[in-house]
């Protein structure tokens, strides 16, 4: 039987990717980002999960205003890094799991949870990023990823407490697997970041210290937390946040905490980080 | 029901309705072409010519030529769809961003380095002067 075995979230800011990819992780700007990492690549590199579901939003890269799903499941057998306006990230192709994903699919929708599912898909930053910071630099991704894109772009994004109970029905799906696979669910985004108008550069380092307390805690409780109070609290951006919900929705009712970084600024944004296990009982 | 209104009490912060993205739906549209690289190249060599292939309005276009990013937030850009704009200009996010408050880029790196805009004043448009 498939199983959930860890949880992770971290920001996604697009300037660490680049710091990766031009090998900056060394500067003085860059290098205290990249050591709240080290020991999770240690972690990872230890424990490799068969399959990662990867919650992040896409930034007008796969989806203009065409087409806003709220929730888009990444069905295909790999998916390219997308060429965001200056060329894709010179990482791999993440390979996906279609078979994990069918699965996924039939038991959400069965769920009530009505998934777009993509069979082609291009990821950008937002799916690429965390990637690079777990694992580096490796020839092939060591671990099959399934991606889930969320919609924080257009107004509404899904609320915290829709996201909470998709991680927790993604739990019951997973668990219903024949397949004997180790899986892990991570949440991306955020944390308080705004990009735009006068208010651009908020951080609110309060706000994503009870947010990283309480996601640990008492999740149930932070999933009522309505989008007005990320909006004004953690920034436009800040919304992002909703994605660490699904993470740990399913996670179960509660969770070890294994690592935590926290870190301002990396371009515009607070760089948050978590690591943690399922804690049985 | 929860009224749109409300977030007009948050300052100097656009939050991107479908009424705003119905608004900028063709300039939005416009800088998605951006990614593709001969776009980029056909924009570059004649910006009013490219921006007249696309049913903008007049202002966006002016907006877009200006390379004023309020206002193209608030003819219905979004920062994301905006961001193949300044990319293809050769600019970060740091370097567009800060044109939008009223600090110089260095001025907005030192905030940012030193830790970023408290949120102190920033709550609601009542607190601001």
């Amino acid at each position: 039987m498939a199983r959930i075995t860890a949880g992770l979230t971290t920001s996604h800011v697009p300037a660490m990717g680049m710091a990766v990819d031009l090998g900056k992780t060394e500067e003085d700007y860059w290098r205290p980002v990249f050591a709240g990492y080290e020991w999770t690549k240690k972690w990872a590199d230890a424990e490799p999960p068969d399959v990662v579901i990867l919650v992040y939003n896409d930034h007008a890269s796969a989806f203009s205003l065409e087409m806003i799903p709220t929730f888009a499941l990444g069905c295909a057998d790999s998916f390219r890094p997308a060429d965001e306006g200056y060329g894709p990230r010179p990482v791999p192709v993440v390979q996906g799991h279609p078979e994990l994903a069918a699965h996924l699919a039939e038991s959400l929708i069965l769920d009530e949870f009505d998934l777009t599912l993509m069979n082609e898909l291009d990821v950008d930053h937002g799916l690429t990023v965390p990637l690079s910071m777990v694992y580096g630099q490796p020839e092939a991704w060591p671990t099959k990823v399934i991606p889930l894109a969320v919609n924080v772009v257009q107004y509404p994004p899904p609320t915290g407490r829709r996201c909470f109970n998709l991680g927790r029905a993604i739990r019951r799906a997973v668990e219903s697997y024949p397949e004997d696979l180790s899986v892990q669910v991570w949440g991306t985004g955020g944390m308080s970041h705004q990009i735009q108008g006068a208010r651009a550069g908020l951080i609110n380092a309060e706000f994503d210290g009870a947010f990283l307390d309480q996601i640990v805690s008492d999740p149930e409780a932070l999933a009522l937390l309505p989008h007005i109070d990320y909006l004004r609290e953690a920034g436009s951006e800040g919304i992002e946040m909703v994605m660490w919900l699904v993470m740990r929705g399913a996670l179960g009712d509660r969770v070890e905490e294994l690592h935590r970084f926290y870190h301002v600024p990396a371009s515009n944004t607070a760089v948050g980080h978590l690591v943690v296990t399922p804690k049985e009982g | 029901m929860f009224e749109l209104s409300a977030f007009d009490d948050i300052p100097g912060t656009t939050v991107f309705t479908a009424e705003r993205s119905r608004q900028g739906y063709q300039l939005n549209q416009f800088c998605m072409s951006l990614m593709k690289a001969e776009n980029r190249d056909r924009f570059h060599a004649d910006e009013r010519a490219y921006l007249d292939e696309w049913s903008m309005t007049e202002e966006q276009k002016q907006a877009v030529i200006d390379r004023d990013f309020s206002r193209m937030l608030s003819l219905g850009g979004n920062v994301y769809f905006l961001s193949k704009i300044f990319a293809s200009d050769g600019l970060s996010y740091v370097q567009a961003v800060s044109t939008m408050t009223d600090l110089t880029v260095d001025e907005y790196q030192a905030m940012m380095l030193a830790g970023g805009r408290s949120i102190d004043g920033w709550r609601s448009v009542s607190e601001r002067p």
